[in-house]
């Protein structure tokens, strides 16, 4: 083997790859937040909605959960860029991940609603409290209970989902990395180093999902 | 359709020849996707098998496969690829593909694996322990039928997850369904109609399967 | 007062109420008793329009409950329901379960609402649960915090759905007893129940159901212990 590790680019680029880090932390929670608003409206439309929103809110879900990740990024990439609609790198990605996340926690939600006993609504209305307040006060605290864990891993894998920006030009920590890898010629050494650390976010990001969960959920 | 026709414009619109390309193309997806679903779900089964066995594989096998979890499978697809050069042993994308994608989905598996041996309840272990059933008997005549059933939903939803996940091999310039489409937007420059299409073809391969393991799933929690 | 006029209820096809008349006085402890399925807990739902009504009229003071222009959930703050799944509120605490409607549907102040709240929890014996999360109380416990959170509104009347039914045996005599004292305190109340012996203590009259219809109606003793329909006669010696 006439391979010699140079770890010394790797080491003196550590600051970008951190900075990096932070952006994939942020579109990946900033997607999951608004994957969240949408992901509600969605399983509520399709529990509630009338046919023709039901139909828009499946076909969302259906596409969402039946083709790849990195083709859905690719629509808000060079499919949008048909019609003239030129997205930025961070644009699409978040695009992308938003999309895709709303249309699983959808069906994650979906069967947190239908989870709740109906006599739980009952016993709201008897009280005198409105449809919206039963919704907000009742219904969906303890339905984001239910869908605590399912959302913990769509999160994870919106990080890890992240790391498809380096193909449409976002540099985010894979983006970053391959910008730098290709700079230095060291491939392995940089995506090493990237490995590393998308396992350490990973691990972070489940640590605090759990301390908060402690903290949300004491019954 | 006459080929010199289409040999002379470099830039052309979209032609019926091109599904023909991009349903080899979906060959490639289903025939990489294969391997490793196959492969893969053998070697998870027995990972969650090992992960029940012993308090000590549960932890040191536990942390190996959870890497596979926690990094992104495009970055475990380029470090694969780009290690081998370095031992002097250059490998085809289809290998490098083929190899990642086992060891991901064997990840997963391992996890539902042992959900399934975990769902049969220990009452029920002890009941046919005490009929005098070996170690064996018991995991191939009541944990593995009974298992199964538990997770076959969850197992469909790796396997689906694999077939979409392999996508990310048209990275290393394995041919399959993205990286057909990358090569015809190149040449078409029509990226709507030809991301549509390959998207069909996706949601040609997925949505049958799991509206099946739905339909299973639901069938099999009245019963 | 309450009032049914030849009230109609049906699922599909199927009549659950044929014509049912009964009048209820403010003050007066009506019980209903009779087979499951006979229509009781339907006709409690119907008071307070959780199911709509196909016939007849319900006027809970002088407001006809099933016209289109009355304000459901006005209505609901003075008619308070309790039900046979007690139907804690999981993720709230036990003074946070009794507050929260006379916070939003009363537009108290938090302070007004923990007061209101402290004073029923107290009245119905869990004052020293305030801050328990309902999951961790018995059943017995959660029924009465469920009896506490209707009383929150101040209802003028309070309608319980067999809410003994779900109870460990040894559970039942703690929700009976916080009735009775409801009862003491003057409250309307009416009680679907399968308790005879808490039927005929307890209540001014006793209504008896047989398929949809009031068999027999009558005050509380006379109905228990000198029953005049055979039906009733019947029904009362299977469940003694």
């Amino acid at each position: 083997m006439d391979y010699t590790f140079h770890w010394r680019p790797v080491t003196k680029a550590i600051p970008d790859l951190l900075d990096a880090a932070l952006l994939t932390l942020e579109a990946a929670t900033l997607s999951m937040v608004i994957g969240i608003v949408l992901g509600m409206g969605l399983a509520l439309l399709r529990l509630h909605g009338n046919r023709p929103l039901y139909i828009f809110a499946t076909v969302w879900i259906e596409i969402a959960r039946n083709t790849p990740a990195l083709l859905q990024l690719f629509f808000f990439g060079f499919g949008l860029g048909a019609f003239g609609w030129h997205l930025s790198p961070f644009l699409i990605v978040l695009c992308g991940l938003s999309f895709n996340n709303a249309g699983y926690l959808a069906e994650n939600f979906r069967g947190g609603f239908q989870a709740i006993p109906d006599t739980q609504i009952k016993a709201a209305r008897c009280l005198g409290l409105t449809a919206t307040q039963t919704y907000l006060r009742i219904v969906i605290p303890q339905v984001f209970r239910l869908v605590y864990h399912p959302m913990t891993n769509q999160l994870v894998w919106a990080v890890l989902m992240s790391s498809l920006g380096m193909l449409v030009g976002f540099r985010e920590l894979s983006g970053e990395t391959q910008f730098l890898a290709s700079n230095t010629f060291r491939l392995f050494e940089f995506f090493l180093a990237t490995a590393i650390i998308y396992y350490l976010l990973v691990k972070v990001v489940l640590g605090t999902s759990h301390l908060l969960s402690r903290k949300l959920f004491r019954y | 359709m006459s080929s010199d026709a289409s040999a002379i414009q470099f830039f052309s619109g979209f032609q019926v020849n091109d599904l023909w390309f991009l349903a080899e193309a979906a060959g490639g997806t289903l025939l990489i996707s294969a391997i490793a679903i196959s492969v893969g779900t053998f070697f998870g089964c027995l990972f969650g098998w090992a992960l029940t066995a012993s308090r000590w594989t549960s932890l040191t096998l536990g942390s190996v496969l959870d890497v596979f979890r926690s990094v992104p499978l495009i970055i475990q697809l380029l470090l694969f690829f780009n290690f081998f050069p370095i031992i002097g042993l250059p490998i085809d994308p289809f290998a490098a593909g083929s190899i990642v994608l086992i060891f991901y989905t064997s990840a997963l598996v391992a996890q539902v694996a042992r959900g399934g041996i975990e769902a049969v309840p220990a009452s029920m272990r002890r009941a046919s322990r005490s009929l005098g059933m070996t170690y064996w008997q018991d995991m191939r005549y009541v944990v593995w039928p009974v298992g199964l059933r538990a997770v076959l939903p969850a197992w469909a939803g790796v396997a689906l997850g694999v077939l979409k996940d392999s996508a990310l091999v048209s990275v290393l310039g394995y041919l399959e369904l993205l990286r057909a489409s990358q090569i015809l937007i190149t040449r078409t420059q029509e990226p709507f109609i030809i991301l549509s299409i390959v998207g069909l073809f996706y949601f040609a391969l997925s949505y049958p399967i799991s509206k099946t393991t739905a339909k299973l799933e639901q069938r099999w929690q009245y019963d | 007062m309450i009032e049914l006029k030849n009230v109609e209820k049906k699922f599909g096809d199927l009549r659950v109420l044929k014509g049912i008349d009964l009048s209820v006085k403010r003050g007066e402890v009506i019980s209903i008793i009779g087979a499951s399925g006979s229509g009781k807990s339907t006709m409690l739902y119907c008071i307070n329009a959780l199911e709509q009504i196909q016939g007849g009229q319900i006027v809970v003071d002088g407001i006809d409950v099933h016209d289109k222009s009355t304000n459901l959930n006005e209505l609901r703050r003075h008619i308070g329901m309790v039900f046979q799944q007690w139907n804690s509120f999981p993720h709230l605490t036990v003074l946070e379960n009794v507050a929260l409607a006379p916070r939003l549907v009363l537009g108290k102040s938090k302070e007004e609402a923990r007061h209101i709240a402290e004073k029923q929890l107290k009245h119905v014996g869990l004052g020293d649960k305030l801050d328990v999360y309902p999951t961790r109380m018995s059943g017995g416990q959660q029924q009465r915090l469920a009896i506490a959170r209707a009383l929150a509104m101040e209802p003028d009347y309070m309608l319980f759905d067999e809410v003994t039914s779900a109870l460990d045996p040894e559970l039942v005599g703690e929700v009976l007893d916080t009735l009775r004292l409801l009862s003491d305190d003057g409250m309307t109340m009416i009680v679907v129940t399968h308790e005879i012996s808490f039927a005929r203590d307890v209540s001014d009259r006793v209504a008896f159901f047989h398929q949809g219809v009031i068999e027999e109606i009558g005050p509380a003793q006379q109905l228990i212990n000198d029953p005049q329909k055979a039906r009733t006669q019947q029904f009362l010696s299977k469940v003694r």
